[in-house]
């Protein structure tokens, strides 16, 4: 589904290379785990793929099913089924929830050639996935993450992946910041997504969230390059001993 | 010795204009008015109140733009008790609701309404202090027309005045909110090519006044309007713009708190793309203890348009426990536009709580690409910023349903182009 070969990527301002030859292939049905030291890259490599202005691809290229995501605007990667939840969700003041999420719908409805969901269907949709996610009416008519938790924050990134419906979602830390409960009611949210044409690619820091989002392939990211890919196990192991070992090995 | 431009170009105004006929209050008020206006003259390019603004398109003898189409009404769908100002002719509805008169100036010019006559050319006279108002005494002589509103009673039903059918109209109206009562007048359409229209609206104590108005979104209009505003004590005073687009627009408002506990709040929303000059100067003057007012204004600047703020605060001596608050922010959505503010506060009483901020700034990125990220292509995102930046100005209207509406047509007007 998601095929990044080779990927090269600097500061656009700044002659500082991020990522420097990623390679990564994430087939459809699967979840893929990112783990890595802080800078890494990890969220300059979901930035890359969602297209944020700031960074400049020097080599290499990004397909979801094919097509090249890194010549697309923002918006069109979102139409053909991309999707990132921010490591920090942005707030906008006087733009409500609802409004947002209709908007974004049927903006990428429109995209596609689809039809606009109706106002009612909307917010029968939205009420329904509002409430898995333990998100209530009233934080849906406020402003977008305004004055919302950091925990709320989260939910609000996976109701909006869930009302979405993409094909290729991107997790940026969604963990961080989470309680105990919060965490299973996002990988719920999570797993209720999981399905045979829908890939997951999930950056984090610790291992618990695996344990209830369980990966099928886990990568460990370096100074901008994937050194180590393998299966759960990898994460257990950087629980248990850092990143030392496997740095070591990869260098 | 050369002419004198601001003598010429009065000169030259005031011969294609006619006195109206008719004695009375009337006749005297505006020759009162007449004889301020000799004394100061029309603006001018230096003149210091007129820095930011060119002042000449609503000086000249005759208007620089052809009469605009009329635009949709934004107040579509709102139930009130519509008034139409279609160029001379003014139209009121025959049964109006208990507590609320209105008629026009010509009608109240032959009657002895003391009220009228009362505050006829006095509130503006007043407001032309200390910086003097010409285009305002100009109007107050040769006003054509204009509406007398009364409010003895609880007003429920807005009153929605919509002119348009002028050239270069000259309207003034007059406002009266008696004891206790309270009225919300709704203003729409485009009165002309040229437009110069005052308001004088004098509020009694516990009286309360709510004022929408929205302007646009033709953009051939040069328009100047003047509120000037008493309030009594613990009386409200509510004002809100609405601007959308327009070559030139210069909205003042002059409001003095003259009776304890007196709330006022002014704010304004403006956007606009090009030719587009938008300004507002605004002077509050405390003059009781204990009151409060507000002033939130917010522009959107596009394609070389200029925004233009001047917004000052006195607080008077004696005028205790006074809480003013004022902010005035741009949002630049490039760099060839700009935002020129003077906020300025004069305090002479020491038991006060005032604050004044004004802010100039482009899209935020982040947040674009948060949208963009969404699905939602880059102009309706920026569409959805530029509401998410007009939205704290139009909090200001307190009525939800007016409020709502007016944000709907906002975000359409936004889309348009
Ligand atoms: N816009 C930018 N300007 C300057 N430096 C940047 C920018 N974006 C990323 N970097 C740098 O690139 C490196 C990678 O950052 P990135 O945020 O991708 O790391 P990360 O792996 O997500 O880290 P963390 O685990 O702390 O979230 C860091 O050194 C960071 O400072
Ligand atoms: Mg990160």
């Amino acid at each position: 589904m998601l095929e990044i070969k080779n990927l090269h990527v600097k500061l656009e301002e700044e002659d500082k290379a991020i990522l420097r030859g990623v390679d990564l292939t994430v087939e459809a049905g699967k979840v893929h785990a990112i783990m890595g030291p802080n800078g890494s890259g990890k969220s300059t490599l979901s930035y890359v793929l969602s297209g944020r202005d700031g960074y400049e691809v020097t080599e290499g290229s990004a397909t979801l099913d094919g097509e090249e995501l890194l010549d697309m605007e923002p918006e069109e990667r979102a139409a053909i089924g991309l999707f990132l939840a921010f490591q920090y969700p942005v707030e906008i003041p006087g733009v409500g929830n609802m409004t947002f999420l209709r908007t974004a719908v049927n903006a990428q409805r429109k995209a596609r050639g689809e039809e606009e969901v109706s106002a009612g269907d909307f917010l029968k949709l939205i009420r329904e996935k509002a409430k898995a996610l333990k998100i209530d009416a009233d934080m849906l008519k406020r402003p977008v993450n305004v004055g919302f938790s950091g925990g709320e924050k989260k939910r609000n990134e996976i109701l909006q992946m869930a009302m979405l419906e993409p094909k290729m979602c991107i997790l940026d830390e969604t963990d961080s910041g989470l309680d105990v409960d919060a965490m299973k009611l996002v990988a719920d949210g999570v797993n209720a997504l999981r399905d045979e044409g829908r890939a997951f690619l999930v950056i984090t820091h610790y291992q618990r969230l695996l344990n209830h989002i369980r990966p099928d392939v886990v990568h460990i990211m370096s100074e901008g390059r994937i050194v180590q890919t393998g299966g759960p196990e990898l994460a257990l192991e950087v629980e248990e001993n850092g990143y030392g070992n496997i740095l070591e090995g990869a260098a | 010795m050369a002419a004198d431009p601001k003598q010429q170009a009065t000169e030259e105004r005031l011969a294609a204009l006619t006195l109206p006929e008719g004695g009375g209050w009337l006749g005297a008020a505006r020759k009162d008015a007449l004889g301020r206006l000799e004394a100061v003259r029309l603006p001018g390019r230096r003149d210091e109140y007129w820095r930011y603004t060119n002042p000449a398109p609503l000086v000249q003898a005759a208007p620089a733009l052809d009469v605009p189409d009329q635009v949709e009404d934004p107040f579509e769908g709102v139930d009130a008790l519509v008034v139409t100002i279609d160029g001379d002719n003014i139209e009121i509805p025959g049964e109006l609701p208990a507590g609320l008169e209105i008629g026009t100036l010509a009608d109240a010019a032959r009657a002895d309404i003391h009220w009228a006559k009362e505050l006829y050319g006095h509130r503006e006279a007043a407001g032309s202090r200390p910086v003097s108002r010409p285009l305002a005494m100009l109007n107050s002589a040769f006003a054509t027309n204009g509406l007398v509103i009364r409010a003895t009673g609880k007003v429920a039903m807005p009153i929605h005045v919509r002119t348009g059918g002028g050239t270069d109209p000259i309207l003034h109206h007059l406002v009266k909110v008696e004891t206790g009562a309270s009225v919300t007048v709704l203003e729409s359409g485009i009165a002309g090519a040229r437009s110069n229209i005052v308001t004088e609206i004098d509020v009694a104590d516990d009286g309360t006044f709510h004022h929408i108005r929205v302007d646009g979104p033709t953009r051939a209009r040069h328009g100047n309007t003047h509120l000037f505003a008493r309030l009594g004590a613990e009386s409200t005073f509510k004002s809100f713009t609405l601007s959308a687009h327009g070559e030139l627009t210069r909205n003042e408002a002059v409001v003095e708190l003259t009776g304890d506990d007196a709330v006022s709040h002014i704010a304004g929303a403006a956007f606009g793309q090009g030719d587009f000059h938008h300004d507002d100067t605004v002077f509050v003057i405390h003059d009781a203890e204990n009151c409060e007012s507000r002033q939130v204004y917010k522009k959107v600047l596009r394609d070389g348009a200029v925004g233009v703020f001047q917004g000052k605060i006195l607080v008077k001596e004696g005028a205790q426990k006074t809480d003013g608050y004022q902010i005035s922010q741009s949002l630049l959505l490039d760099d060839d536009s700009v935002f020129l503010a003077k906020p300025e506060l004069e305090i002479y009483a020491d038991d006060v709580a005032c604050s004044h901020g004004s802010t100039t700034g482009a899209i935020d990125e982040t947040a674009l690409f948060y949208l963009r990220s969404r699905g939602v292509p880059e102009r309706a995102a920026t569409d959805l910023l530029v509401l998410s930046f007009l939205a704290e100005a139009l909090e200001e209207i307190e009525d939800e349903t007016l409020r709502a509406n007016i944000s709907g047509r906002l975000a359409d007007w936004l889309s348009r182009d």
